[in-house]
């Protein structure tokens, strides 16, 4: 009988540590297979996060070198500017790149650095038990937003992925989710643009990912899907909010 | 072999890219600033060679990491409010076990303190500085020609024994001109090869790196481990000068460029025909413990000199266990008193404990 499904080769054989209905599984997995796809196993090399997906490494069959809470742009420069030839990507969750790491990824898209980011955005700070996050939406309901986040007590929810787009030296921005099968198909091919685009050059790449976190949201896995298209693409809308490889390579 | 005239910081510079550094993270602050502007115009001259400025100190030291776990040398410098910033990335680089070195031009503080030479930042650099348990090898040099030395030798020591060195200067040092002969140029092919770097899984298993080990039974282990390589470097290298120490009845203990204006004190002591000879550790960790010690056999009176208000003086302490008299004497918040201003000081003391 023929084998049409598989785990990626380049996933370990380890059972995931996430939450049931969390979308890091997914994700990885999308990432195993754009990885195995684009025959990447053998010069990449990625960049987990502090977050929930600190144990990356644990699950990949790729070089992978830990970074601390929202230094993964940083430390993903002095790498790529180390092995230009390598294809170099971070994993990061939004309290991690939006709040802790603002300024080093703000500095690398406008350095053009060319790597990749990959960023998943669940609205809550998911590994130290769902505190409110830079990208809370209103109203939302965490452990350090009680009664909803207002703006003017929690402020307002941060849309980083807008501003990497309008900062010159980004080459490609898209927000997609992962909360429908038509919607994990367009997050595994901007993943796949994404890690393309840094291979010709054209410097820094982002893929947001809407992503389920059914524990902290307390909601079931289902009720989570339908509160990102529901909720969550109100505050943040899927689609490409950059492309530049219209464009010459030194637009920018 | 000839000597140049050069300034301390630039003799960081041309030091490390002989050493085979090829890489430079930094951010601007005073005064060390000579050290990136070098390395920018050296580094864009040679194949292979990345000079970025970053967004903070925090990025850079990160960007450190980065070029290290890809196998480079590298190097980052900074002085006093840089350094603070630099420290959650030295612990990572302790834990990660990561080649590093790290310069700085130390400043007089707290706080923004003054762009002054001050030896405000010992105690930060030899406990480690930043959180957790680890410690970094630091040098402390005292003239343009050890700086040369010193940030050679820095490479080496931090590629042997996988850990971040920190090599302790002021501004005082960054600063001024002397002659010095430089180190030969290392040839980039015969450095040390590395079989723990991250450069993509290429006819090899999947490597990974990374600080955090959830479980305190193998966390435990992880810190022995580093334990065992203190241990190691504690017993082999240690550095230190004496000077006039021989037949001296007290003895000077400083550091660094205060060693240096000790040297001058001293000299003029001894013209008085008063008996002090100088005891200067370049290891600042590992501080020379048993060395010093064993000058307790026949010197009972120590002299501690520091431009702080105190920090080496409690390793002083440490290491003497008790047995002899300790004095100190410190300028801190940029004050570089002058050799002149330490003899009298000293003599007084020699003179109060009637040791002439």
């Amino acid at each position: 009988m023929e084998k049409v499904f598989s785990r990626p080769r380049s996933l370990k054989k380890t059972p995931f540590h996430y939450c049931p209905g969390c979308g890091h599984s997914l994700l990885h997995r999308i990432v195993g297979e754009v990885i195995d796809e684009m025959n990447l196993q053998e010069k990449i090399i990625g960049i987990p996060p502090a977050g929930c997906a600190v144990l990356a490494y644990n699950y990949f069959y790729i070089d992978m070198g830990e970074a601390s809470h929202g230094r993964a742009a940083a430390l993903a420069t002095g790498l790529k500017r180390a092995l230009p030839d390598r294809v170099v990507f971070t994993y990061q969750g939004d309290g991690d790149i939006a709040a802790i790491g603002t300024a080093e990824t703000l500095h690398a898209a406008a350095r053009g650095e060319n790597f990749t980011t990959i960023f998943v955005n669940n609205g809550v700070y998911g590994m130290t038990g769902g505190q409110m996050a830079p990208t809370t939406v209103l109203g939302q309901n965490t452990t350090t937003s009680p009664g909803g986040r207002k703006e003017k007590r929690d402020g307002f929810p941060v849309d980083l992925s807008k501003m990497l787009a309008v900062t010159k030296g980004s080459a490609y921005i898209e927000r997609t989710a992962v909360n429908s099968p038509a919607n994990i198909l367009k997050t595994k091919k901007a993943i796949a643009k994404a890690f393309q685009i840094q291979l010709e050059g054209y410097g820094f790449s982002l893929v947001e990912i809407l992503s389920p976190c059914p524990t902290n949201w307390k909601m079931d896995p289902v009720e989570a899907c339908r509160w990102i298209g529901e909720v969550m693409t109100i505050s943040f809308p899927l689609g490409i909010l950059k492309d530049v490889t219209g464009e010459k390579k030194d637009a920018y | 072999m000839t000597k140049v005239l050069m300034r301390g910081n630039h003799i960081v510079g041309e030091s490390a890219i002989r050493a085979g550094c090829r890489y430079y993270f930094g951010y601007p602050i005073t005064p060390q600033n000579e050290i990136p502007e070098y390395m920018c115009q050296r580094l864009s001259k040679l194949d292979g060679g990345t000079f970025l400025q970053a967004e903070s100190e925090i990025a850079s030291i990160h960007m450190v990491i980065g070029a290290s776990m890809a196998g480079g040398r590298v190097l980052t410098s900074s002085s006093g409010p840089g350094m603070s910033l630099k420290q959650e990335g030295i612990s990572f680089l302790s834990a990660l076990e990561l080649p590093a070195v790290i310069v700085n031009m130390s400043r007089g503080g707290p706080g923004l303190g003054n762009i002054a030479p001050a030896q405000s930042d010992y105690l930060q650099a030899t406990r480690g500085g930043g959180h957790g348990d680890y410690r970094n090898i630091v040098l402390g040099p005292s003239s343009c020609q050890e700086l040369a030395d010193l940030t050679f030798e820095a490479f080496n020591l931090a590629d042997k024994y996988r850990i971040p060195v920190v090599i302790l200067g002021d501004g005082m040092l960054g600063q001024m001109m002397e002659p010095v002969e430089l180190p030969l140029e290392l040839k980039i092919k015969k450095l040390p090869h590395k079989d723990w770097i991250l450069t993509g899984a290429k006819g090899r298993p999947s490597r990974f790196i990374r600080s955090l080990i959830l479980d305190p039974v193998e966390e435990e282990a992880h810190n022995w481990k580093l334990m065992r390589k203190y241990e190691r470097i504690t017993k082999e290298e240690v550095k230190w000068e004496t000077f006039l120490a021989e037949d001296a009845k007290m003895m000077v203990v400083a550091f660094g460029i205060a060693a240096r204006i000790a040297k001058g004190a001293i000299k003029r002591i001894r013209e008085q025909g008063l008996k002090v000879g100088l005891f200067r550790p370049i290891s600042l960790w590992p501080f020379p413990n048993k060395v010093i010690k064993e000058f307790t056999e026949r010197i009972r009176h120590f002299f501690v000199f520091e431009m702080n208000m105190g920090q080496m003086v409690e390793d002083v302490k440490l290491a003497l266990g008790g047995s002899s008299e300790i004095h100190f004497y410190g300028r801190p918040g940029g004050i570089v008193p002058t050799p002149l201003e330490i003899s009298r000081v000293i003599t007084s003391k020699y003179h109060q404990k009637r040791l002439g």
